[in-house]
């Protein structure tokens, strides 16, 4: 077999890249000790390899175990090495490549939620607009008074990013996202 | 401690893991935040503790001591600077894939974070150059954690770990708890076995193979004596023609007739040339570095790879493979020497005759070749000699990094495994002296060199010192040609000859500086007076520095140029000054 045209990491021979890249999403589930979420994101900044979004949060109290959520972009080849990267931590248990898993089921995509928080301000027209919109969008009103309102919204990353461009000419002030949670469909757990 | 429960402080319990896992000598220096530790060294005597003059001399020190013995070295260092000053041995490590245990005092627990005196973060410091790290807050977590490093840096693909005791942590009481035969940890768990269906296609092709090779590694070397044992059995049998990584060396047997000398930037023409035309390529416990491969887009471009790796990022890193084989050299190896036996596809050796003919007129090409001087040393010459004076004897050989580092490669044959301690992935000047202080504690009867250059041994040559205290009689033999020749062969190569700070103006008097530390000091600068210097050399029951002078600008060739393909290496007898200052193009100048 022909060697591949794959960068090296190093400055020795740099190849051009000819893979396309793609987004993934990747389950990691881990320790939840001190410092497990540092050694996941030392591995991506040292190596080079792109956070879109993350997430982190103890899953199984019991077990001490937590569920890192990442969604990533990369070459085939890159993205290959990031699963094999985030298995040698050793606090790291498993990871997953949902978005893989859901395509072996059938599925496009694994099934990902994200929450946002949106402060809007505005007098008048702006402010029924805002809550009508928010209404289609089925976001909830959580803090209000006669200048703004703060709106929650659960769903889709796109559904959100169309919502807060909706927002922006309405007198968007600030928006907070949790990123990305992600499960794949049917019964089966991680494990599975 | 007495009795089923074993009540003893946290500086007790460090000691007492060592013990319990065999350790018998560290490398350390003292200070604030480990003298509860040291406190507890001076009151036992199973621990032998070495007094190093500079913390990451403690560390090439364990690492040779790994290195040479298969076990895991152990350094104690302080905080703060003790800690930052091992950084450099972590690293190398690291990338050597060298079982190292580093445990670090720590300000007390409620002074972390204020900056508090020789304070530093020592765990976020580490992460990146450590396999696994802990910060260690709780005493009743000491005696697991450590037994946990010990498993961790030798166990799967070796590397090194670091434990961070904090002073209180040292001090407070708990209840020890001996290692555990069943492991308790549910992450980590390397995988030793090759899945058997993978090895079965292996040995089908290499039978069907007409111009096969085997590339191995350091990871050979780590997995073990029988390894290399089985290494051997399985070129025997198949009758493949066998290359190594300058980590490989000594797994097979220089003087072994498939031997094909070491493969990569300053490997030999037929290894290389093997490599590129090859059909099939059985690398084993190596992992395609730049410095092996070349030009990627023309790294043996018509070869089935089978790749024996037992880090599973290791395949498909950096080349493509056909067979990637997950599990642990040795454990493969085995499968594939009785699976080849048992194999009807059986070929005969005479199927390998036309593969072997080739071979042999690349090898008769010589491409170590260099022009004697009856004037001037030539450092092959002296890597030559001192190979032909000292390979009877039980001789360990640790380097530095640079154009020493090559010419031993290249001249020193090593018959056996864990002889060669060298800085690979790293390439830490001044790793070798240290490493040889390491090897001489291990092997207290046996001749151990450390191939130097007069610029990386300034590195480190503070630890001349310890190894007089410790009667350790190491020998470093300087290549002195009073530049950094390796720089100065690059700027030659790639920068027009402007030799930017690669000559030392002011060379240490390397004689009187062996006579300052108490050790003896050897000048040797003719060809006729190197055989009788060397024999001194040896003969000298004390720690001896040699600075054998050689010719200035002597280049390392064979060469395959930042760029260029295996098959387009530089030739000793093709590098006339035009060829070398034409042999790197602007593209390859730019890569490096």
């Amino acid at each position: 077999m022909n060697a591949q045209h794959k960068p090296t990491g190093s400055a020795y021979f740099i190849a051009k890249e000819t893979e396309k890249p793609e987004t993934r999403t990747l389950s990691v589930l881990v320790d939840n000790e001190p410092g497990v979420l540092a050694r996941v994101i030392g591995l991506f900044s040292g190596r080079g390899y792109n956070i879109e979004s993350l997430t982190v949060s103890e899953t199984e109290h019991e077990a001490h175990l937590s569920r890192i959520t990442i969604v990533t972009n990369g070459t085939p080849h890159v993205l290959e090495q990031i699963k094999h990267q985030l298995e040698r931590i050793v606090p790291v248990h498993r990871v997953v490549d949902l978005s893989v898993r859901a395509h072996e089921k059938g599925h496009e995509k694994p099934l990902e939620r994200e929450l946002a928080l949106i402060k809007v301000r505005g007098q008048g027209d702006h402010r029924v607009e805002a809550l009508r919109l928010a209404d289609a969008f089925r976001a909830q009103v959580i803090d209000a008074n006669t200048e703004h309102f703060i709106f929650e919204i659960t769903g889709r990353v796109s559904k959100i990013e169309q919502f807060i461009s909706i927002m922006r000419p309405l007198g968007l002030i600030e928006v907070c996202r949790t990123g990305v949670a992600a499960l794949n469909r049917g019964a089966e757990g991680m494990e599975a | 401690m007495t009795g089923s429960k074993m009540e003893m402080t946290g500086a007790e319990m460090v000691i007492e893991a060592l013990r319990d896992n065999s350790v018998e000598d560290i490398f350390g220096y003292p200070g604030g935040a480990v003298l509860p530790i040291y406190d507890e060294l001076f009151q036992q005597d199973d621990v032998v503790h070495v007094l190093v003059r500079h913390e990451q001399g403690a560390g090439h020190a364990a690492e040779g001591y790994a290195r040479s013995t298969g076990k895991v070295g152990v350094a104690l260092v302080t905080s703060g600077p003790g800690a930052t000053n091992i950084v450099t041995a972590l690293q190398d490590a690291l990338m050597d894939s060298i079982p190292m245990v580093v445990i670090s005092g720590q300000v007390p627990t409620p002074l972390i974070g204020s900056d508090g005196f020789q304070e530093c973060d020592t765990v976020g410091i580490t992460r990146p150059c450590t396999k696994h790290n802990w910060l260690v807050r709780n005493v009743d977590d000491l005696p697991r954690v450590l037994h946990e490093a010990f498993r961790i840096a030798q166990t799967g693909r070796p590397g090194p770990v670091v434990v961070d005791i904090p002073k209180d942590v040292q001090f407070a009481t708990g209840e020890y708890v001996p290692p555990s035969p069943v492991t308790e940890q549910k992450s980590y768990q390397p995988k030793v076995q090759g899945d058997l269906d993978a090895i079965r296609e292996a040995i089908k092709l290499m039978g069907e193979a007409k111009r096969p090779v085997i590339y191995s590694g350091g990871g050979v070397i780590n997995a073990g004596t029988e390894a290399s044992h089985l290494l051997r059995e399985l070129v025997q049998l198949t009758n493949i023609p066998i290359t190594s990584t300058l980590m490989g060396l000594g797994a097979y047997p220089a003087s072994g007739k498939n031997w094909l000398g070491m493969l990569g930037m300053h490997g030999t023409y037929e290894a290389n040339m093997v490599m590129h035309d090859c059909d099939v390529m059985v690398c084993v416990g190596a992992r395609f570095d730049d410095r092996i491969t070349g030009r990627l887009d023309a790294f043996s471009p018509n070869s089935k790879k089978i790749h024996i790796d037992i880090d599973p990022s290791s395949i498909n890193k950096n080349v493509h493979v056909d067979i990637p084989i997950i599990g642990d050299a040795g454990h493969v190896l085995e499968d594939m020497v009785r699976l080849w036996r048992a194999s009807s596809t059986n070929v005969e050796k005479k199927a390998l005759e036309g593969w072997w003919e080739q071979i042999n007129k690349w090898r008769a090409r010589n491409s170590l070749a260099y022009a004697p001087n009856k004037d001037v040393i030539m450092p092959q010459y002296a890597m030559q000699r001192l190979y032909e004076l000292t390979k009877d004897r039980d001789t360990y050989i640790t380097t530095e990094v640079g154009q020493h580092q090559m010419w031993a490669a290249q001249f020193y044959g090593f018959e056996e495994p864990n002889r060669w301690m060298t800085s690979g992935g790293l390439g830490t000047m001044g790793y070798g002296l240290p490493a040889a202080l390491g090897v001489q504690i291990a092997h207290p009867d046996s001749l151990v060199i450390d191939i130097a250059g007069d610029a990386s041994v300034q590195m480190t040559i503070q630890e001349m010192s310890s190894a007089v205290q410790y009667d350790a009689p190491i020998k470093i033999f300087i290549l002195n040609n009073q530049y950094m020749g390796m720089v100065r062969q690059w700027q030659q190569l790639l920068h027009g000859n402007r030799l930017s700070h690669s000559y030392t103006e002011a060379m240490p008097d390397f004689v009187k500086l062996a006579e300052a530390y108490g050790c003896v000091g050897l000048r040797t600068s003719k060809p006729d007076e190197l055989d009788d210097a060397i024999t001194e050399m040896i003969s000298v029951d004390s720690p001896v520095i040699f600075d054998c002078r050689v010719a200035n600008l002597a280049n390392c060739f064979p060469m395959i140029p930042s760029g260029k393909a295996h098959n387009e290496m530089l030739l000793p007898d093709e590098a006339t000054d035009e060829a070398v200052a034409t042999a790197i193009d602007k593209k390859g100048k730019a890569l490096v």
